[in-house]
């Protein structure tokens, strides 16, 4: 079952990492690089990496590729012209979309309503979290290097916010 | 469970996709998106290689190089846009005013 996941997201990681190198639309490249990201922390959560997963998903997918969009839209590089005709496809994907999505959600929600969900587990856990076991260390042995990260953040802020402004005179 | 030479194979094969892209594409923002896929490579690999090992290390590592890479990519896209305003293209070809 976990080779067969493993094979199946190594795949999707793969192929649309070569849609994000080889399409010639900046839009496409970001939406493909979003799918690899996804892939790629549908693969840390095979590794048993939880907290890097979702900061994958958090950071990656949802900031920088936000970021690369917005720069995208900002340069305005796509010629974009859309397709008229094909609108009645474009609509049926849509529909089994959000189809399977209901279909997708439906259960997960009835569990959530039932509340049989995340009160089984116990208060005082005898093993540790992933996430609890990255703060551990974190924020005892990694302590400096998280705070020179901090400052390293704050610095591409302001440099960035220097280099993006209109140029004063 | 699968082997961690599967693990790294992937990368490596991520990690080559994304020096292709940075030596043949020459629009500067899939270049800086090759460059995110080459860290993520490389994070792929710490991340295996830290559940092979059993320990956490190579996952904080992970976490800096997210740290970094953000950093990178808001400068990146930053100098994107100075460049964009000021030569109209992002065609790499064309930005030469520091070539010798």
């Amino acid at each position: 079952m976990e080779a067969v996941l493993f094979y199946a997201l190594a795949a999707v990681t793969l192929v649309s990492g070569v849609f994000v190198v080889f399409l010639r639309r900046p839009v496409h490249n970001v939406l493909f690089m979003i799918l690899a990201m996804i892939g790629l922390a549908c693969l840390y959560i095979l590794l048993h990496a939880e907290f890097l997963a979702m900061v994958q998903i958090i950071v990656y997918a949802g900031a920088i590729m936000v970021l690369f969009l917005f720069v995208i839209m900002l340069l305005n590089l796509d010629e974009f012209v859309m397709p008229s005709e094909r609108r009645k496809v474009r609509y049926g994907i849509g529909i089994v979309l959000a189809m399977m999505l209901i279909v997708f959600l439906i259960p997960a929600s009835r569990g959530m309503l039932s509340g049989a969900g995340p009160a089984s587990v116990p208060a005082d856990m005898a093993n540790l979290t992933n996430t609890e076991i990255i703060a551990r260390e974190l924020f005892t042995t990694y302590l400096l290097p998280f705070e020179l990260a901090s400052v390293l953040l704050l610095a591409a802020i302001v440099g960035t916010v220097v280099i993006g402004r209109k140029s004063a005179r | 469970m699968v082997d961690v030479q599967h693990y790294l194979v992937v990368s490596a094969a991520l990690f080559s996709l994304g020096v292709i892209g940075v030596m043949f594409r020459r629009n500067l923002i899939v270049i800086l998106m090759s460059l995110e896929l080459m860290l993520n490579a490389v994070n792929l690999s710490f991340v295996a290689i830290s559940r092979y090992l059993g320990s956490i290390e190579g996952q904080i590592v992970v976490l800096f190089v997210m740290v970094v890479a953000a950093a990178e990519v808001a400068v990146g896209l930053a100098i994107a846009v100075a460049v964009f305003r000021q030569k109209g293209t992002i065609n790499v070809n064309e930005i030469n005013i520091m070539k010798w």
